[in-house]
C-alpha cells in the first residue's frame, strides 16, 4: 500500500481484457504517461476482466467473482488506473454495490472504489498534468465514451491535454456525446439497432472532416473503427493514449501492417 | 392491448427499414433534445429543483398509505368518489358502471396512459358505449386503431399525409375534394369534429398528472384544452390515475410542475394546467355532477420497499426516451406494448412480467443518458439491470449466450490458465489479420461482422510482452 522507494505512489495498472487480447500497445502507452505523472507501474498478474460483462448480463455470482478477484489483485496499490472509462467506472460505480451482504467485502470495494481512476482523468485530476510531450501531425476528432462520461465525468480532461500535443488539430464531434452503439454484449444481441447507432456515428465522424478519431474505450475504437472501414472512410482509429504518449507510429485500429 | 414485446427483435427490425417511420424519429430527436436543452440551461435551478422533486416523491412513498387515504377523505368531503382498484379488471369494471349508471352512449377521453394500460376503449366498445379520444394525437391513432408510440406524442410516428388519409376515409361527411395538407387544415378538422363530441357525451374521463392529498384535487397537463372540455361538459367526471400520482401539498406539485414541462417539451409551462377539485358546487356556473377516482394499483404496491421503488417517482415526461438511442432508432411500438423507452423498459416487464418482456431491459447500452436527463433522478439502467438479473435467474436468457458466458467467466476466474489460451488464440488471429488489419467475417460472429469488420488483434497479449520486458508485477 506504501509508497515504493524513491517516494512515487505506486499505480496498479488495470490493463482490461480487451486492450490485453487487442491491442498492447495502449497499455504500454498508458504505462508510459502514468510515469511521466511521477508515479511507478505495476501490473498485476492475477486480472482479467472487470465482470462488466457478467454483470450486465445479470449474471451476479460471476460478477462477484470477477470483482473479489480484482479487489484482491489490486488492494496493495496506491492507485488503479485504467485506460478505460468503462471498466474504471465498473470498479469505482458498481463494484460498492455488489457487496450489500457482505459488509467485509463491500467495505473493501469502497475503498479500491475510491483509488480507481480512468487513465486520463488520473493524469489531469491526481496529478494535475498540464501538458504531456508529444507531437502528432492532423486534426482529430473525440469521442465522449458513455461510461467515463456520465460515471467519471470524464470530458474536459482528454481535450485539455490533447491540446497541449504539438502540430495536433482538434475539431469537435457532433454528438460527441451520443452513445456509438457498442455497449458490450449488446452488439452482438441487437446487431441491428447497434449498427443504426454506430452507422449514425460514423456518418457523424466523418462529416468533421478529421484524419484521425480519438476515444477513451477501446470496446467503441473497435466498434467505430469497423464501421468506418467498412464504410471505405479514411479516417484512422486511435487510444487517445496512444496520441497523449507520441505513440503512434505502429498501425491504427483496424489496419493492415502496409498502413492501409 | 396484446403485448408484442416478446418479439421486440421482430419489431425492432421491422421499424429500422421503415422510411415514414425512420423520418419521423429523425425530426422527434432534433425537437425534443434541442427544446429540452433550451429549457434547462434557461433555469438555473433545475437540478436543484430536480433534487426537490426526487425528495418529494420519496417522502411520499415512504408514507404512501397516509397521502392516499388524506386524498380519499379530501375527495369524499367535497361529494366525489375514490374507487380503489387492485387490477386493470377491477379499473374497467368501475369505469364501465359508472357510464352504465347514467346510461351513457358516448365517452370522452383526454390523453391517459392509464386508459391505455387498462385498454379502457376496448373494453367500453365491446360494452355499446362509444369512446372519443379528444387529444389530437390519441384522435389520430385511435382512427388508425393502433397504440401510442410516445407517452406524450402518441402519433409521433405517424406523418402529415397519413393524418390526412385517416381524415378522409373517416370524416365521410365533409367534402372529399378538401384540401388537408396543411397541419394547421387537420387540426381544424379535427377540432370541429370533436366540438359536437364533446357536446354528447354523457362521461368524461382524464387522466392525472397530480393527485393532491391536502385538497383532493387531481391536476391535468395539456397543450390543447382538450382535457378541460372533457372534464367539465358532460355529467360525469371520471380521472383514472395510479396510485404513484399523489403528492402531498399544491406546493409540491407546483415544484414538480416546473421540472415537467421543461423536460417533456421544453416548455416553461404547459399551456394549460387545470385542477379539479370534486364535482359541480352550488355556485360554480358548470362542472360535472359527479366526481369519480378509479385509482389503479395494477402492482406499483408491490414495488415499494423494493429495489424497483424508484420507478415509482416517474412522472411520464418522456424525457428518457427523447434522449434514447435505441427508442430513437427503432420507435415506441417496437417495445410492443404502453410503454416505450427506457421508462417502459422497466415498466412493462414490472406490469406484464418479465417473462413477456425481458427483451425490453436488456436493449439497452446502458449510455446513461436516461437518467442523466430524468427530471425525477431515477436510475433507469440501474433498475433495467436489476431486471436483466431476475431473467437470468429464470433462465430466460437463451442458451448460447449463456453458455458462451459460463465458459468466458470461467476461464476468466482462473487468471493464469486464461492467460495461456489467450496469448495462443491471439497470436493465431494476429497473424491471420496482420496484413490487412481487420476481418470481413468471423464464424460466429455475424452480429458483428455482417454491419462492420473486425480489427484484427496486434497479434501478443499485453501480459506476455509485460513479462518479456520484465515489467514489475
Amino acid at each position: 500500500m506504501a509508497s515504493n522507494a524513491a517516494g512515487k505512489p505506486r499505480v496498479g495498472l488495470f490493463v482490461t481484457c480487451l486492450v490485453d487480447l487487442f491491442r498492447p500497445s495502449i497499455g504500454f502507452a498508458a504505462v508510459k504517461l502514468i510515469e511521466q505523472s511521477g508515479c511507478s507501474v505495476a501490473v498485476p498478474r492475477l486480472q482479467t476482466c472487470c465482470g462488466q460483462p457478467a454483470h450486465n448480463s445479470g449474471d451476479r455470482k460471476d460478477t462477484r467473482a470477477l470483482a473479489r478477484q480484482v479487489i484482491d489483485a489490486f488492494e496493495d496499490y496506491d492507485y488503479v488506473v485504467a485506460p478505460s472509462g468503462s471498466c474504471a467506472g465498473m470498479i469505482r460505480e458498481h463494484y460498492p454495490a455488489l457487496f450489500d451482504d457482505d459488509p467485509k467485502t463491500a467495505h473493501r470495494a469502497h475503498a479500491l472504489a475510491r483509488r480507481t481512476y480512468e487513465l486520463v482523468s488520473f493524469l489531469r485530476d491526481v496529478r494535475g498534468m498540464e501538458r504531456v510531450d508529444a507531437r502528432f501531425a492532423g486534426t482529430v476528432t473525440y469521442h465522449d465514451s458513455c461510461s467515463g462520461l456520465r460515471e467519471l465525468s470524464v470530458k474536459e480532461q482528454p481535450r485539455r491535454l490533447l491540446r497541449s500535443v504539438a502540430g495536433l488539430e482538434l475539431v469537435e464531434l457532433p454528438g460527441a456525446e451520443t452513445c456509438c452503439g457498442f455497449g458490450g454484449t449488446f452488439c452482438v444481441k441487437y446487431p441491428e439497432i447497434s449498427n443504426r447507432m454506430v452507422e449514425d456515428k460514423a456518418q457523424a465522424i466523418e462529416s468533421t472532416g478529421a484524419g484521425t478519431l480519438l476515444a477513451g474505450d477501446l470496446g467503441c475504437l473497435l466498434n467505430m473503427a469497423g464501421k468506418l472501414k467498412r464504410r471505405g472512410a479514411a479516417v484512422r482509429v486511435r487510444h487517445v493514449a496512444e496520441v497523449l504518449a507520441g505513440m503512434t507510429d505502429g498501425p491504427a485500429i483496424g489496419d493492415g501492417a502496409d498502413g492501409g | 392491448m396484446e403485448a408484442t414485446s416478446r418479439t421486440f427483435k421482430d419489431n425492432a427490425r421491422r421499424a429500422l427499414v421503415e422510411p415514414d417511420l425512420q423520418q419521423a424519429l429523425a425530426r422527434m430527436k432534433a425537437g425534443f433534445v434541442v427544446n429540452r436543452a433550451a429549457a434547462v440551461g434557461r433555469l438555473p435551478e433545475f437540478d436543484a429543483l430536480r433534487d426537490e422533486a426526487r425528495a418529494i416523491k420519496n417522502h411520499t412513498l415512504a408514507h404512501l398509505d397516509f397521502y392516499l387515504e388524506r386524498f380519499e377523505q379530501m375527495v369524499t368531503a367535497q361529494g366525489g368518489h375514490v374507487h380503489w382498484c387492485r387490477t386493470a379488471e377491477e379499473a374497467r369494471r368501475t369505469i364501465l358502471e359508472i357510464c352504465r349508471s347514467v346510461g351513457a352512449k358516448v365517452v370522452t377521453k383526454g390523453k391517459s396512459m392509464i386508459g391505455e394500460e387498462i385498454a379502457i376503449n376496448d373494453y367500453l366498445a365491446a360494452n355499446g358505449i362509444t369512446p372519443v379520444e379528444t387529444d389530437l394525437g390519441e384522435y389520430i391513432i385511435q382512427l388508425r386503431h393502433e397504440p401510442p408510440s410516445h407517452i406524450i406524442a402518441p402519433a409521433i410516428h405517424v406523418t402529415k399525409k397519413q393524418v390526412a388519409d385517416s381524415f378522409y376515409a373517416t370524416h365521410t361527411n365533409l367534402d372529399a375534394s378538401r384540401k388537408l395538407e396543411e397541419p394547421r387544415a387537420l387540426v381544424d378538422e379535427a377540432r370541429a369534429m370533436l366540438r359536437q363530441r364533446y357536446l354528447d357525451a354523457d362521461v368524461g374521463i382524464t387522466g392525472a398528472n397530480f393527485l393532491i392529498a391536502e385538497t383532493g384535487s387531481t391536476v391535468i397537463v395539456t397543450n390543447e384544452g382538450n382535457g378541460d372540455l372533457t372534464q367539465t361538459l358532460p355529467k360525469i367526471h371520471i380521472v383514472t390515475a395510479s396510485l404513484e400520482k399523489i403528492v402531498p401539498t399544491l406546493e409540491d406539485a407546483s415544484t414538480i410542475l416546473r421540472v415537467l414541462a421543461r423536460s417533456a417539451t421544453g416548455q416553461e409551462f404547459s399551456a394549460y394546467t387545470t385542477f379539479s377539485t370534486g364535482p359541480r358546487r352550488a355556485e360554480d356556473l358548470d362542472g360535472p355532477g359527479q366526481f369519480h377516482v378509479v385509482l389503479l394499483d395494477n402492482g406499483r404496491s408491490a414495488l415499494l420497499g423494493t429495489e424497483l421503488q424508484d420507478i415509482l417517482r416517474c412522472i411520464r415526461c418522456g424525457a428518457c426516451m427523447n434522449h434514447c438511442p435505441v427508442y430513437g432508432a427503432v420507435g415506441g411500438h417496437a417495445y410492443g406494448w404502453v410503454y416505450p423507452g427506457p421508462m417502459g423498459a422497466v415498466l412493462t416487464p414490472t406490469l406484464i412480467g418479465v417473462e413477456e418482456a425481458s427483451d425490453l431491459p436488456n436493449a439497452s447500452t446502458f449510455c446513461g443518458r436516461c437518467e442523466e436527463v430524468c427530471p425525477m433522478h431515477i436510475p433507469l439502467p440501474k433498475l433495467m439491470r436489476h431486471y436483466r438479473e431476475r431473467a437470468f435467474d429464470k433462465g430466460l436468457t437463451p442458451p448460447l449466450p449463456r453458455l458462451a458466458l459460463a465458459l468466458w467467466a470461467f476461464l476468466a476466474q482462473r487468471p493464469r490458465l486464461y492467460q495461456a489460451l489467450t496469448a495462443i488464440k491471439i497470436r493465431v488471429l494476429g497473424a491471420l489479420g496482420r496484413r490487412r488489419g481487420r476481418f470481413r467475417k468471423i464464424p460466429f460472429a455475424g452480429g458483428w461482422t455482417r454491419h462492420r469488420d473486425m480489427p484484427a488483434p496486434e497479434g501478443r497479449t499485453f501480459q506476455r510482452m509485460w513479462d518479456e520486458a520484465g515489467g514489475a508485477r
